[in-house]
């Protein structure tokens, strides 16, 4: 059986990991000591060196990133950690921030002094309000403690560390309008260049991290690069937490090393559940192109779904079984991208409102034979003409649902209605009647 | 939604001015105009400018009002030297912010993709009819009833419990039919309800207080719930036992 490497996770089960005190019984606070002795550029090329790359989904190499703050240009610096998790299947960054919040503070605390940033901003969705108490909790205990604030372990490094809530907008995921949003305004993307590194929050250098990035950072200084390396791969290396939803066993969060395969997970979790088959799955939300029972064993990396088609994304691994409707399902993901439109860019914001037309009307089996060349023709004109990744996320199902499936989208046209009967898909619905399922 | 502004904002339309010079929010209830200018003032000493206080303030004009109102959006521009205008459109970007009054609670029921399939409409549709309301409206409370308001909410980052529920943004996991109605029905009859993973769900307004950036004045609110929730801790489970029996495997050798 695959190994699993709880390292994020590790602590979770101890019913008080989230406090101070916790933390600490788990090695907590025990990096920053060794960062506030380093240069701060031998801290930045540590974690160049480790490898480690964004958690949020484009994998960006996350030492570069810090490496592009400009020093010594007498502007402030900012840390602004993205905690604004809102992709659909994405549940990684809550429960983490649920359980061992100072394990970014940590995280927070050795990035600002790498980049030489005196103040930190943690933007976390609204919606989210028991994880906005254990953060504001942390953080308070973090200042008591003298981890934040004046002088910090008499080092001389000063950090403010600021919990700011958001107000419910998928966009403000977007780096650039998360920034518009913590300046105050409606959270729409913003033109790049410039880039946050050069001019990003209150057009100061800003590095905008995910929370899981952040988070890493500190096992990376406790433990070292090889230890580090020697998860994962040489292109992707470092664990991460994989998040199974839907029709599986045992939903949950598995962490293990990066390029483990949907077919080991699954193993892990119990197989698809009792009496059904895998139909479809996203590996990183649902703004990663679909993916089937053929892909099981990809290894997840940012390689390995890159060339299968895909994008690694979040590592958010929905699972669907042969009961469900792959029509009903894009729809909803297009009603969602609809509704979160920041409705700056012309093709986003109407290419998913036509969207959601063309697929309500497919899904209750009242559409064309052109319709889905319509559909197609559409998402051609949204990808890459969308201002930010929104807009393209948004085409992702769509395309890859009628690569796969385009005989079910027919079957709809067919019978004049959708051939599925939604009961059957509940996590309540009866394990025995579902063996005659149609699909 | 808009009249709600103008009307009582002497200042619209086309008002530019950067600090009003006069200070018209909450002028009927100068108590607790007084009381949000302190808690203000604390939100915005936390940025380096005062804008990026925005959206906490109206987190904080919604803990007062029970949504944002005009008095808000008055109250928000003469704190932060915006015009009522700036503020509004801000203010109806974010779906959190609510345009008309929310009830003592707010229920929200995901219907993103994976929720909906695993059951979030079957349990939207039956809450529809249980409360005899539509998305996003208030039930009507009889005699010494609460009230609450019934939307269907994108996806909650709590996938691994689907389907789920939110009251007051709260997490309630793993719902079907039967518990959502059981959990508005102890709701209404104004019964104590604690989350799945959190405390015994507060008022709306309570909440939003500390969506403004003030934490829950009950102090063992942080603790309840536990570190994590059973999906949560799958993977941690089977590695323990991994481990386990790794070392057995080495004992043995």
């Amino acid at each position: 059986m695959s190994k699993l490497s709880p390292v994020l996770s590790r602590a979770w089960d101890d019913p008080r990991s989230y406090t101070l005190e916790g933390y600490r019984r788990h090695d907590g606070y025990q990096a920053i000591g060794k960062a506030l002795a380093m240069p701060p550029d031998d801290v930045i090329k540590l974690v160049k060196d480790s490898g480690l790359r964004g958690r949020g989904g484009a994998g960006f190499p996350t030492g570069m990133k810090w490496s592009f703050i400009p020093q010594g240009d007498n502007k402030p610096h900012y840390l602004v950690v993205n905690a604004d998790e809102s992709e659909p299947g994405t549940c990684k960054d809550i429960p983490f921030l649920m359980a061992n919040p100072h394990e970014l503070i940590e995280g927070i605390i050795i990035a600002c002094y790498a980049i030489r940033a005196d103040r930190a901003f943690i933007y976390l969705r609204g919606e989210v309000v028991h994880v906005l108490r254990r953060l504001q909790a942390a953080v308070r205990e973090a200042y008591e403690a003298g981890y934040a604030g004046k002088n910090i372990l008499g080092s001389g490094f000063d950090l403010e560390i600021v919990v700011h809530a958001g107000a419910g907008a998928y966009i403000c995921g977007e780096e650039t309008a998360l920034l518009d949003s913590l300046e105050g305004y409606r959270g729409q993307p913003r033109l790049r260049p410039p880039f946050p590194a050069i001019e990003g929050l209150y057009a100061s250098p800003t590095v905008v991290n995910n929370v899981e990035s952040v988070a890493s950072v500190p096992a990376i200084l406790r433990n070292g690069v090889d230890w580090f390396r020697s998860f994962g791969t040489e292109k992707s290396p470092g664990f991460v937490l994989y998040s199974l939803s839907g029709h599986v066993t045992r939903p949950g969060q598995y962490e293990g090393p990066l390029g483990m395969t949907l077919r080991e997970l699954l193993d892990l979790a119990g197989g698809v559940r009792a009496g059904h088959r895998l139909k479809f799955w996203t590996p990183g939300g649902s703004s990663t192109p679909l993916l089937t029972e053929e892909h099981l064993d990809v290894p997840l990396d940012f390689e390995g779904v890159g060339a299968a088609g895909s994008m690694l994304g979040t590592r958010a691994l929905q699972i669907f079984d042969e009961t469900v409707c792959v029509v009903r399902t894009v729809l909803r993901w297009s009603e969602f991208y609809k509704h979160e439109s920041c409705g700056k860019c012309t093709p986003c914001r109407e290419g998913t409102y036509w969207y959601v037309q063309m697929l309500q009307r497919l899904e209750s089996g009242k559409g064309t034979d052109t319709d889905l060349e319509k559909l197609l023709d559409l998402s051609d004109n949204i990808l890459g003409r969308a201002f930010c990744a929104l807009g393209d996320g948004a085409t992702s199902p769509v395309t890859s649902s009628i690569q796969y499936f385009r005989d079910e989208y027919l079957e709809h046209l067919r019978s004049g209605c959708c051939p599925f009967d939604p009961a059957l898909s509940t996590a309540w619905a009866p394990a025995l009647a579902t063996t005659g399922a149609r699909a | 939604m808009t009249d709600v502004f103008i009307t009582s904002n002497p200042q619209l339309p086309g008002a530019n001015t950067t600090a009003p010079a006069t200070q018209t929010s909450y002028a009927d209830a100068p108590e607790v105009r007084e009381r949000l200018v302190k808690d203000a003032q604390v939100l915005i000493a936390r940025y380096p400018q005062p804008r990026s206080a925005l959206l906490p303030l109206l987190h904080l004009v919604q803990s007062q009002d029970g949504y944002v109102t005009g008095d808000g959006v008055q109250f928000c521009a003469e704190m932060l030297g915006l015009s009522t205008a700036e503020v509004s459109a801000v203010s109806t970007f974010y779906s959190m912010y609510k345009n008309k009054p929310v009830g003592d609670y707010h229920v929200g029921v995901c219907t993103n993709a994976l929720c909906a399939i695993m059951g979030g409409d079957e349990i939207f549709a039956t809450l529809k009819a249980h409360l005899a309301v539509g998305n996003d409206e208030r039930t009507s409370p009889s005699q010494g009833e609460r009230s609450l308001t019934l939307e269907h909410i994108e996806c909650n980052a709590a996938c691994d419990f689907a389907p789920v529920m939110t009251v007051n943004w709260e997490f309630f996991d793993n719902m079907t039919p039967t518990s959502a109605v059981e959990l508005v029905d102890a709701l209404l009859a104004g019964h104590e309800v604690s989350a799945s993973r959190g405390p015994a769900v507060c008022s709306f307004r309570q909440t939003e207080r500390i969506l403004a950036g003030f934490e829950d004045e009950r102090p063992d609110a942080v603790h309840a719930g536990g570190s994590a929730g059973p999906a949560s801790l799958e993977g941690l489970k089977l590695a323990r036992q991994q481990q386990q029996d790794s070392d057995g495997a080495e004992d043995r050798a």
